[in-house]
């Protein structure tokens, strides 16, 4: 067991603490949210995991590092951009997706763009928020957001 | 219309769940035939695994700790009326907060433009929300290591506030520019 998920944990069950010291009602309800969000994210988490696992187990590293690696230079990353930007599987997931690409061969950069469009794009959401903010606000965020995700990924790509 | 969300998240269930499935059987099929690579896949799936059942009850904890406690009136009725540097840390706070799903950010940010917020503080607000969230941090942490997700971190926050102030010249540009011409 590592640091970080000790800190986490820590943290979630301190705070758990003083939430039902605070108000036992308010901190049920939050358990319930917590725990209908967990069996709602659950099936992706399998299905990422499997993903995973097959990844490492029957897709050689060189052939990742051909498409996503440092090989594949600035294509590779508009490739993941785009990719990133059109799915639609929870952020929380694809860090652990993103890990594996890493271990794999796959470039800082690839991997950054990867999570940087899919966080920040949402094509299944635009939408609404073409509904919400107006066609101009809309995709003028998600288009430059496209862009300043590419640049972050080089940036991080020349530093790490 | 919650009706409505609620339909539509259930048949997002049903989808996921029939995706598990069908995962589930191709990874079957590709280990029968390939039996010498079970051991290699199956090593690197209760790894990760594990990994994600350290974590993800505690993220999501802090999540429901944070939509209950944290109202959208709360987070509009502060941001409504910052501007200036203030207006955009705090727009990156409230937008990392935990606070629920993107679908829900959407009509705040449209009630917040609404009440006469600033735009740059909106695109802040919603990016941070997307791309910020504390959660999610932990999680890049925990598995992407610290330098990855600081450095990540940090640079998104920069090119977001310059992205949202470059959004706002743009709208009231364009603005200005109808407004001349209508009169």
């Amino acid at each position: 067991m590592n640091v970080t998920a000790v800190i986490i944990n820590i943290i979630a069950v301190a705070g758990l603490l003083i939430a039902f010291a605070k108000d036992k009602d308010k901190a049920i309800k939050s358990l319930k949210m917590a725990g209908k969000s967990f069996i709602r994210m659950l099936p992706m988490v399998f299905v990422i995991i499997i993903i995973i696992g097959l990844l490492l187990g029957f897709v050689p590293p060189d052939q990742i590092s051909r498409f996503v690696g440092e090989r594949s230079g600035i294509t590779g990353i508009l490739l993941v951009g785009v990719v990133g930007a059109i799915l639609h599987i929870p952020a929380l997931l694809s860090f652990p997706l993103a890990a594996s690409l890493l271990e794999e061969g796959a470039s800082v950069s690839a991997v950054a763009a990867f999570i940087t469009t899919l966080t920040m794009i949402g094509t299944i959401t635009l939408p609404l928020e073409i509904k919400e903010l107006g066609k101009k606000m809309a995709i003028l965020r998600n288009g430059i957001s496209f862009v300043i995700a590419i640049i972050i990924a080089l940036i991080m790509g020349a530093i790490l | 219309m919650k009706k409505n969300l609620k339909e539509k998240q259930k048949r997002g269930m049903m989808r996921d769940w029939i995706l598990l499935g069908m995962i589930l059987i191709i990874a079957i099929v590709l280990l029968s035939i390939f039996p010498d690579r079970k051991e290699p896949v199956i090593n690197t799936l209760w790894d990760y695994f594990m990994e994600m059942v350290l974590i993800l009850p505690a993220v999501m904890i802090l999540l429901g700790l944070f939509a209950v406690w944290v109202s959208k009136e709360t987070v509009v009725k502060y941001l409504g009326k910052a501007s200036g540097i203030k207006g955009i840390i705090l727009a990156i706070i409230l937008g990392a907060l935990p606070t629920g799903p993107l679908y829900i950010a959407f009509p705040m940010a449209a009630a917040l433009l609404k009440k006469g917020a600033k735009i740059s503080n909106i695109i802040v607000f919603l990016s941070a929300w997307t791309c910020i969230k504390i959660p999610q941090e932990m999680v890049e942490l925990q598995f992407l290591g610290p330098q990855f997700m600081l450095l990540r971190l940090s640079l998104t926050i920069i090119f977001v506030i310059i992205m949202a102030v470059f959004i706002e010249k743009m709208i009231e540009w364009s603005e200005d520019r109808v407004a001349t011409m209508a009169s």
